[in-house]
């Protein structure tokens, strides 16, 4: 396969997963609004910075309110990380590698672009705003969903798989940074109305109310905290995302006959996951383990690029 | 209908749709199937066909148009039929053609006799921008110039057929007349069943067996072939990715490619990996920039030395230009005799050539009837067709023409032939053009029984350019 083409097929993948992330960080925030009231300027400035656009904002807007946050994430061409910017770019990648794809990826990909350019093309409304979002959603299954059913498993779909679960590695990692004071261990606290809503606000960014209650009697800091970082059943914890970069790189390994350096990284940073209980991250910092893991996770992508000449 | 003569029209004849005319040969069936169609039921598979092309992604890019960054080509369901007698003669006249094309390639960059018999004008090979140098003497592997060629092809009458241009450089369009077909076989599976048309879905495979047979004769095991387009923004570019496709070929760009070791090899995540044949969807003055243009990140450095010691294959050959130049085109007559020994089977154009005097005398006084061409102009820019031009667009042409006329050729305006499209009123005949596939190998050439048929959409138009509001129908050859 080329380098250019497992590029595009990787970033094709992350700019899907933001997209679907960015969509699921408004439905949080804009939660959090309704059930608060007031501008909740707060708020909607640590969303920003979850979805790493601070910078961004401040260059285009003065005052953090929900109105222009919402659309500056959603469909601000300024915003080279917004839904509408994401789904462009995959859109543009995917017509790069498309015949790297089959029939139904690519078509898929490309549907989901003229709808949502379409849905985008207007600031959306609140009113119209739960729809939106859940359409980015359910046009993004769409094609994860065909992904699924009809690519091969061959070096083509490990590097569409290794974009995805970099990327939502990284996001998780995000929440988890802009949020970790209110997951740190405080019994004074346990139970207040105010953290209770952030806590919920955490599991709705990562699709996980519901699988938390199933696995939780009680919703606690320690246990979003352990859930979102090290239990390997849930789809967008740390631990999970690393076992798939694992697999589908050592799953490349075997077919090309050498593993780079970027194989070793990963295991590495894969093990100080599993080596660790949640009480010893504590006890080192969740700050300082998160800004790690964020750090050690971009120079994975870094390296995943050079090892596999993505761009020279 | 406005206008003067009516143009002979491929479902009706000479006499157009008078009542009571019945369709020519080739469309009596389909006439018959269209009859017992509900007028509904077809306006509805109509415009499913825009939701299918769109959601395919279809589509082409049109340079200078922001807005519009990709647009779709308008496909009209009503095919265009030929009889398998009159495909027979084309065919012949075209094979005839391409033999030409190649053995005049070959004599030009080696020994050059047609220039020494005296039947071509050195001077017009001398001073030709087509020309390249760095050709002579080459011997392309298999001794193939032009892999691919799409020869455009008019009609005027029932036996009437002129070649308007021989495209031997990079013809494109080839995508259309496979998807288009696609398009039909999903809309209107029952019409297939009642009439039997040829197929025309096994040109990716021929495709890639004849450039496989093309490689360079050093390539051991089964050649490597890729396709190299200039990326995502070429108007084309979605019929460079689908060929790649469809052929089980890499598409490359220049970006991925290098000399390594005395071979054109690809970047892959393994490392580089030496490629056989390419089949280029770029310019020549773009595909290696230490050769041609210097600015060019389209090509390949370095490329044409290795072109020219055996290394790779170049499809088509660099400098095959030179035989589908307009200049050369009113040649072409001479040019089949020469290497044939026969006279041309498919007629061409009568061409005023405006670099001799007394042709760019006539040409600026008959103006208004003609349609004046640039030389190395494509895709219908730059033109003037007399007959549809203002005084004024008249008056500046003219003025363009004296300034340097050895840039344009003139030609007469043909009554192209029309045939029926489905507009919102039934059946309207517009004109349209023709162009063919041919696939030349060492040992074969081959023509894909159909085509891309261009039709203009505006009524009375005879631009039926896709850059310039021309749709496409899929072209059928029936069978015996």
């Amino acid at each position: 396969m080329l380098g250019r083409t497992a590029g595009g097929l990787f970033w094709m993948f992350r700019y899907l997963e933001r997209a679907e992330n960015c969509a699921r960080l408004i439905d949080a925030g804009f939660r959090i609004a309704l059930t608060r009231g007031g501008s909740g300027a707060g708020e909607w400035e640590s969303i920003a910075a979850t979805a790493g656009v601070s910078a961004a904002y401040a260059r285009a807007h003065e005052a953090f309110d929900g109105p222009r946050v919402i659309d500056f994430l959603l469909r601000d061409r300024r915003n080279p990380s917004s839904a509408l910017s994401s789904i462009d770019a995959a859109r543009t990648n995917a017509r790069a590698v498309r015949t790297a794809l089959t029939r139904e990826v690519w078509e898929a990909t490309n549907e989901a672009w003229l709808i949502l350019r379409d849905v985008l093309a207007e600031p959306v409304g609140e009113q119209n705003l739960p729809e939106a979002l859940a359409l980015i959603r359910r046009e993004i299954a769409q094609v994860r969903g065909a992904f699924e059913g009809t690519m091969l498993r061959n070096d083509i779909f490990n590097f569409c798989r290794i974009g995805a679960y970099l990327e939502r590695a990284d996001n998780t990692a995000r929440i988890l940074d802009v949020k970790y004071y209110v997951l740190l261990p405080s019994p004074a606290l346990i139970g207040s109305s105010a953290d209770n809503v952030q806590w919920d606000m955490i599991l709705r960014a990562v699709s996980a109310q519901r699988s938390f209650r199933w696995l939780h009697n009680e919703i606690s800091a320690y246990g979003i905290a352990q859930f979102l970082i090290l239990d390997r059943r849930m789809p967008r914890s740390l631990a999970y995302c690393y076992a798939e970069l694992v697999e589908n790189l050592k799953n490349l390994g075997a077919e090309y006959g050498f593993e780079p350096p970027s194989t070793a990284q990963a295991l590495t940073a894969q093990r100080r996951l599993n080596e660790r209980s949640m009480d010893e991250i504590f006890a080192a910092g969740l700050h300082e383990f998160i800004g790690g893991f964020i750090s050690a996770n971009i120079d994975l992508a870094a390296s995943i690029e050079e090892d596999y000449r993505f761009f020279g | 209908m406005a206008g003067a003569r009516p143009a002979y029209d491929e479902m009706w004849g000479a006499g157009g749709n008078a009542a009571g005319t019945a369709p020519t040969p080739p469309y009596r069936d389909y006439c018959a199937w269209y009859d017992s169609a509900d007028p509904a039921f077809l306006k509805a598979k109509a415009a499913d066909c825009e939701r299918i092309f769109r959601r395919t992604g279809i589509t082409f890019n049109v340079y200078g148009q922001e807005d519009a960054a990709e647009r779709l080509i308008p496909f009209d369901i009503v095919p265009r039929i030929f009889s398998a007698s009159e495909w027979r003669r084309l065919a012949r006249g075209i094979e005839q053609r391409v033999r030409a094309i190649n053995a005049f390639l070959y004599d030009i960059y080696h020994r050059q006799e047609i220039l020494r018999a005296g039947r071509v004008p050195t001077q017009l090979i001398a001073s030709n921008k087509a020309f390249l140098p760095e050709m002579i003497g080459v011997d392309p592997p298999g001794g193939v110039y032009t892999h691919i060629v799409g020869v455009d092809i008019v009609r005027t009458g029932p036996d009437d057929f002129y070649v308007l241009e021989d495209n031997a450089r990079t013809p494109s369009g080839v995508s259309y007349m496979l998807e288009n077909r696609e398009t039909m076989l999903q809309m209107f599976p029952e019409l297939f069943a009642r009439v039997r048309v040829r197929e025309v879905s096994d040109y990716p495979r021929l495709l890639r067996r004849s450039l496989a047979a093309s490689a360079p004769r050093a390539s051991s095991g089964a050649p490597v072939v890729a396709v190299l387009t200039p990326g995502i923004y070429n108007s084309a570019y979605f019929e460079h990715a689908f060929l790649a496709d469809q052929m089980g070929a890499e598409l490359v760009e220049g970006g991925d490619l290098r000399v390594v070791d005395g071979c054109v090899a690809m970047r892959t995540t393994r490392g580089y990996r030496p490629i056989d044949v390419l089949y280029r969807r770029v310019d020549d003055d773009f595909l290696d920039p230490l050769a041609f243009r210097p600015d060019s990140t389209l090509g390949v450095p370095g490329i044409l030395d290795i072109y020219r010691a055996g290394g790779v294959t170049i499809a088509n050959a660099p400098g095959a230009g030179i035989a589908d130049d307009k200049a050369i085109y009113s040649y072409m007559p001479e040019i089949i005799e020469f290497y044939t020994g026969e006279k041309a089977l498919l007629s061409n154009v009568p061409t005023w050539r405006c670099a001799e005097k007394d042709a760019l005398a006539y040409v600026l006084e008959h103006l208004a009837e003609l349609v004046v061409k640039e030389v190395h102009g494509s895709g219908g820019y730059g033109m003037l067709v007399g007959p549809a031009a203002s005084a004024a667009e008249i008056a500046a042409f003219a003025a363009k023409l004296k300034s340097n006329p050895d840039n344009y050729i003139a030609q007469p305006t043909l009554a192209l032939s029309t045939a029926p499209i489905l507009t919102d009123k039934g059946l309207a005949p517009r004109h349209i053009d023709f162009r063919p596939y041919v696939l030349v190998a060492p040992d074969r050439i081959e023509i894909t029984p159909g085509g891309l048929t261009r039709v203009a959409l505006r009524e009375g138009s005879l631009v039926v350019n896709s850059s310039q509001g021309g749709g496409t129908k899929d072209t059928w050859v029936l069978e015996d």
